[in-house]
Formats: structure tokens, sequence, C-alpha cells
């Protein structure tokens, strides 16, 4: 829309807001949905002191919701944020910042950085420059062995110490199942729940496409399908076994969908997520070599896109997010083989499901999309967010269900631009977020601003 | 009627039938020419052509720079390890260096499927795929093609039974590309690891067994088992190979006296083919060979803009 604008706040960064003189907020006219207290109506949202409050507070300011849903803060479970190591592509700043403008509060940042995020250091230096330095909530996902490498346990105790909200070895995959099982065991002691990224890497080396007829007409090699499955299928075991929840990041294939299904049936605490790149694109779409569909796990069939909008509508799949990987231009121009894996995605998730899951294909209601981005990754991960109780952190989500926009990845606000959704028109958007009561962005009017 | 309008040839897959005919029938009156005539087709004179090739190869780098050579080009040929990909540049800088200093074709031979289409997207010199990865080699397909129809006269309802590495083969593709286009019947041929059934959708037949396809077949055209894009799993050895799919003496006999033998090269002699057979009478490889000057310099011709006076010319006798 063109009369509308952007605008992001020079607010303090998340962990220095403590010494700031807090305003006290009134919501008033929006449609509330809090799935975590079921509540689904008009009503005011009261904010004093950075925390949600039930009494209205005395010298609040207003803001005029009518029209808008206010929702908990968004939270997304997969982001890479790139810093340490390789901030040419994305820094917790620019990377929070593209999370609030996508309506995000708080995000958790994959351990697959430079060096990796296997000890308390790294995490306390994230944790560090999140608060110097990030627009929104960052948490840390450890590492399950040292380096990423699949061979040693990483002091997944001591990383929990310094606030860890999950382990994940995110990019690759521990191929040896006897340490995964006691990667498992060991951090049931913590609480912490397991992040698998699926890859049997037997079956998938060398894979830069979905194995089927377009690996097959472009000459490309294929990445099968059950090289995830497998690894799903282990998890579900390990889980059992262990009785510790997995959760199958990114899950790409029906094949996964089927087996979380009957997995849950028998009270297994396995769990998935979705990205929406693997429902909003074929396999049809790399014919044009752009590595902007390069993505691991790679797009697949409509049969599974099929399969994962089944999995979201039956609640077998319960959790979206972006995997937002970002990429310098330069690393993505290349030769679609040579090509790094992944795509950015904060900005565009939020309104790509809400368009596709709640309006075209009227698969879930908006009041389970707001769920399945806040009370179940805070429950998953047992985050003190994702939800408007009296008490709990003012993190809130100001969205306006019907507004129609296009994304231009020239407008985005993550250092890399690498995304398929470049000139797309959604329906849905967020328009305002709020992270401790203060307004870290907001869509405006030019016409009033 | 100018039946060509594409600056690049990056794949056969993407052709009509009416171009590829465009592109067979200049092949025809190009091979219809002594090269003292063509050499009066300077449709290239002044213009720079540069053989950029990432892998190697002998019969399609010479055959191109001949072309070029023909049409009135200049050539500079570019490999590798003489550019500064050695030196980690990426194939788009490396590729707008070469435009920089003026080239206007770019014969590309690379490794990756895409190569050619991601140089044809910044390009504006005409950019003609020789080879990427196991995606597609056009002017081969051509080749073939132009190989068979001057042999048999036409393709339509022939049998043309491709045989042996498909899956990592741009050859294959190619050559099913053009071939189901113009009306030929297509069965691939090889071990299942080789061979999957996602090929299918391309319109093709699959059979695993030899014996299936040697009495009925029309064109046999074997494939290089490509051992450098193979990691040793796709079948046990080389001499299970032979017994199952290589063209031996025995099995030569039983085809059609019309058959042709068709291989693209290098020719391993003793695996894809007994020495006799590759050698005999039915096979037509050093032909192929032959058809590709023709069929590279119609190909440069059409890219290259050469004029469509020319294009109306009648050929001399293939």
């Amino acid at each position: 829309m063109a009369w509308l604008s952007e605008r992001l706040f020079s607010t303090p960064a998340v962990g220095d807001r403590q010494s700031i003189v807090e305003k006290s907020l009134k919501i008033l006219n929006g449609h509330v949905i809090d799935p975590a207290n079921g509540v689904d109506r008009v009503c005011p949202v009261y904010v004093k002191d950075g925390r949600i409050v039930s009494h209205e507070p005395n010298e609040a300011e207003r803001i005029d919701a009518n029209g808008l849903v206010v929702a908990p803060g968004l939270i997304d479970i997969h982001v890479h944020l790139r810093e340490p190591g390789q901030s040419h592509k994305e820094t917790i700043a620019s990377g929070t910042r593209a999370a609030a403008a996508g309506g995000f509060t708080s995000v958790v940042c994959m351990p697959n950085t430079f060096p990796s995020v296997d000890n308390p250091s790294i995490v306390s230096w994230i944790q560090e420059r999140a608060r110097r330095t990030a627009s929104v909530n960052v948490f840390c996902a450890g590492a399950i062995t040292k380096g990423l490498m699949g061979q040693e346990l990483a002091p997944i105790g001591s990383m929990a110490e310094t606030g860890i909200v999950a382990i994940t070895d995110d990019g690759f995959c521990v191929q040896n199942h006897g340490l995964m099982r006691r990667a498992i065991e060991y951090a049931r002691m913590f609480g912490l729940p397991i992040l698998d990224h699926c890859q049997d890497n037997s079956l998938v080396l060398g894979g830069v496409i979905n194995e089927g007829e377009w690996s097959v007409r472009l000459g490309m090699q294929g990445w099968p399908s059950v090289g995830e499955e497998l690894v799903v299928e282990r998890d579900i075991l390990l889980s059992e076994l262990c009785r510790h929840p997995i959760h199958c990041q990114h899950i790409s294939s029906a094949g996964s969908v089927r087996r979380i299904r009957e997995a849950q049936k028998r009270k297994i605490p396995i769990s998935g997520e979705v990205c929406p790149h693997h429902i909003f694109f074929t396999d049809e779409r790399v014919a044009g070599f752009d590595t902007c569909f390069k993505t691991n796990p790679p797009i697949r069939s409509e049969k599974d896109i099929a399969a994962i909008l089944e999995g979201i509508s039956d609640g077998t799949l319960n959790i979206l997010c972006s995997d937002h990987a970002p990429h310098a231009s330069f690393e993505k121009e290349v030769e679609f083989d040579q090509a790094p894996f992944g795509i950015t995605g904060l900005e565009t998730e939020f309104s790509a499901f809400c368009d596709l899951l709640v309006h075209r294909k009227r698969i879930i209601s908006l009041k389970r999309l707001i769920a399945l981005y806040t009370l179940y990754p805070a429950r998953l991960l047992h985050l003190d967010r994702g939800t408007l109780s009296p008490g709990a952190f003012a993190d809130i989500t100001l969205i306006d269900p019907n507004l129609e926009w296009t994304f231009h990845k020239q407008e985005s606000l993550s250092m890399s631009h690498n995304t398929p959704f470049d000139n797309m028109t959604f329906c849905g958007r967020v328009v305002r977020t709020l992270v401790g009561g203060h307004t870290v962005w907001m869509l405006e009017d030019n016409e009033t601003s | 009627m100018n039946v060509w309008k594409h600056k690049d040839l990056i794949s056969l897959s993407g052709l009509s039938a009416e171009e590829l005919w465009f592109l067979l029938e200049a092949a025809k009156a190009f091979k219809g020419l002594r090269g003292d005539r063509v050499n009066s087709v300077p449709t290239l004179q002044g213009k720079a052509l540069v053989n950029f090739f990432v892998e190697p190869s002998t019969r399609t780098r010479i055959s191109f720079e001949l072309a070029a050579l023909r049409l009135g080009a200049n050539v500079i040929n570019v490999s590798a390890t003489m550019s500064s990909l050695q030196k980690g540049e990426t194939l788009k800088d490396t590729a707008l260096s070469l435009e920089a200093l003026h080239a206007d074709i770019i014969v590309l031979r690379h490794g990756s499927a895409g190569a050619a289409q991601l140089l044809a997207k910044y390009l504006r010199s005409s950019v003609i795929n020789a080879g990427d990865g196991a995606h597609e080699h056009p002017t081969q397909g051509l080749l073939d093609g132009f190989t068979i129809w001057e042999k048999h006269g036409r393709l339509e309802d022939l049998r043309v039974a491709i045989v042996g590495d498909i899956l990592f083969s741009r050859v294959a593709r190619s050559n099913i590309h053009l071939l189901v286009k113009l009306g030929a019947k297509v069965t691939l041929v090889g071990p299942s690891t080789l061979v999957p059934r996602e090929f299918e959708a391309m319109g093709v037949r699959i059979t695993h067994r030899m014996e299936d396809i040697l009495e009925t077949t029309d064109v046999l055209n074997l494939l290089r088992i490509q051992y450098e894009r193979q990691c040793r799993e796709y079948f046990p050895s080389v001499k299970e190979y032979i017994s199952l799919f290589g063209l031996t003496k025995q099995r030569a006999a039983r085809l059609k006296s019309s058959c042709l033998v068709m291989h693209p090269g290098p020719v391993k002699r003793g695996i894809e083919v007994d020495s006799e057979v590759a050698d005999g009478a039915k096979s037509v490889i050093l032909e192929q060979v032959a058809n590709g000057l023709a069929v590279r310099t119609a190909v440069l011709y059409a890219c290259g803009g050469g004029s469509a006076e020319y294009r109306g010319k009648k050929s001399e006798d293939p």
C-alpha cells in the first residue's frame, strides 16, 4: 500500500530497557486474541512497567487498535542471526530489526555460527550482544555436539546454566544414533528440548534439489524425502525410549507428517514445524536455477504440500517458523550446486501463512495461526512469553488481518535479500510490534504521520 | 521467415519443434557447403568468440573453434586452469570480465547444471551451452538428431534406444528433448540405479534389459559410463555392467541391418561397446563428430545473427 510506510523506532535495545522509566499503555478497541488464555474478543489491554496488567493504569498512552487484532508477541524458534562470525550476512541488530518488522518479539537463534554456540562463553557473548543491539528478545539454542561435528557432546549442562532454551545441531544432523540417544538423555536432566534437523547424510549428501521428476529433468543431485523421514523415525524411537521431547525442524515431506502424526497418537512427545517456503513452492521452481529456491531440506512436490497442510490443519504440526537464513548476494549469485542453502523469511512469514492458511485455503482460523506462533513455541521451549496474562512481559503484536501488501526485497531490514517471496502480495500484515511495552516497529499512514 | 529469435542456446527443452528443425536445416545447409564456400558466409566477421571450457573437452571445443573460424570469428580458448576461477573468482565475475573485453559469444562448458543459464542472465553476449553438468548438451543433442535424420531420412516414429548412464548424462537429456519433440519413440536402457522411473515424465519408455530392444530399435545410442560423477555405488563392477548392458558382438548381431550404432565419445572400447562393433558397418560414431561441425556452425550462425537471406538458400547434397 503506497500510503503506508514502515517505521523502525530507535528504542533502547532489549536489555537496556530496565533502566528507562516505563510508560503505561492502554490498547483500546482491538480484537484481542490470546490463545494461552482462550481470549477471543474485543477488550482493552493494559501495560504498566513493561508488563501486562489487569487494571487500567493512570496516565497511560492510548493506542487505538480499532480494526486490528491484538496478539501476544509472535515467537520464531528457528532463526539464523549469523553473529558471531558472518556479520556480512546478518547481525543480531539487523536480524532482530527484520524480526520486529515481521511482528516477532522473540526469536531463537541457531548455533551454527562461527565459532559455533557450543560453550557457555559464546552463549554469553550472544546474550550480551543482544542486550546491547537487539530490537527483540533473543533466546539461544546451544549445540548438541562440539563444533556441530556430531562426534562429542557439547557442554550442554554448562550452556543450560547460561540460559540456552534448547539444543540442536541445526544445519547438520547427528548421524551417530547412540550419541544422539545420550544427548537426549543428558538434556533431559536440564529440561532442555531437542530441536533436530532431520537429515540422513548417507541418503542426501550431494543433494541440492528434491529427488524426483525435476532433479531428473535438470540433471541435479536429488535430496530424497526418505533422507528426512529416516531421521524423523529415528527421533520418534529415541523420544519414546528417552521419554523426552524432540522437535523436528522444517518438516518438508508427506512421510514425515504421517510418521509424526502416528507417533503423537501413541503419546510420544514428538513435534514438527513448518516454514512457508515448503508450502508455497514446488520443486518445479528450481527449473530457472534461481538459488533463492535452494533450501535445506529442499522445496518438494504438490503431494508433500498437501500433506503438510493437512498436518497443520489437524494439529500434527503446531509450530510455524521461518528458518531465516540470510546469505550475501555474492554467495547466492553462483552456480546452483555451489550456492549455500537457505532463504530469508522473518518479514514475510506471518503474512505468507496468514494469506495462505487463513484467507486462501481457510485451513485454520486466525486464532489458531496466532497460537502456532505464540502458545505452542512458548510451551515447547518453556519460554515465559506468548501470552497476554497479567504479569507477563508486554510483548504485543498488532495485526491487520485484511491488509493487502506487496513485499519488495529492496525494502527489507535484513542485511541479505535472498528471498523467493520478492514482489509477492499477501493479505494480512503486522502493523505494530511492542517489546516490553515499547514500540519497536510500526507501519505508519504517510498522510497522517 | 526468421524462426530463430534467441540470443543464447542454453537447452533444447525450451525450443519448439520449429526451432529445432530450423537448426537442423541450417546444419544441413552448412554441411552441404565445402570449406571455401563456408568462408563466404562471414556472419561472425570481426566478432570474438570465447571457448570457455571449465571442464575438459576435445571434440566439442575444437568443433566450436573450427565452426567459429569458418564464420570469420576470432577465437580465444580459455580453460579453468587458465582463468581466474582457479583463484576463487566467481563464474559471474569471470564472465563479466570476458564481456568487458568485448567477447561477442561465449561457449561455456561447466560442471554445474544451470551454469550457462547463470551466465546468460548476466551477459549481453550470446551464451552457448557446451555442456552444463548433467543438465544439457544441446549441440550434442542436435548433432545426434541430425545424424539420425541424415541416415534414416526422418525422425518421426523411429525407435531410438539410449543405453547406459542416463542419470548423469547431459547428452541423454538433450537427446530426449529433441527426439521426443520431433516424433521419435525413445527407450532408455540401463541399470535401475542410473535410469530412475522419473524419466518417464519426459515422454520415454524405460527398460532394464538390453534384450528388450535389440531386434526392434532403429538407433542405439550408447553413453559413456561417467565414473567421475559417480560414487561407485550405482553398479557392482564394470564386468557386471558389460555383461548386462555392453554392446557385445553377440548382441550387435541381433540388431536390424539398418540400425545405427552411435556414441557421443569418448568411447571406452570393451565397456560400452566392443571394439569391432565401434568400428563396424553400423557405427556412425565418426560421422557424429563430423556432423558436430555443421551443427555448431549452424548454432553460431543463428545466435550470432546470421542473415535471413542466407537461411533461404538451398543446400547442396548433404
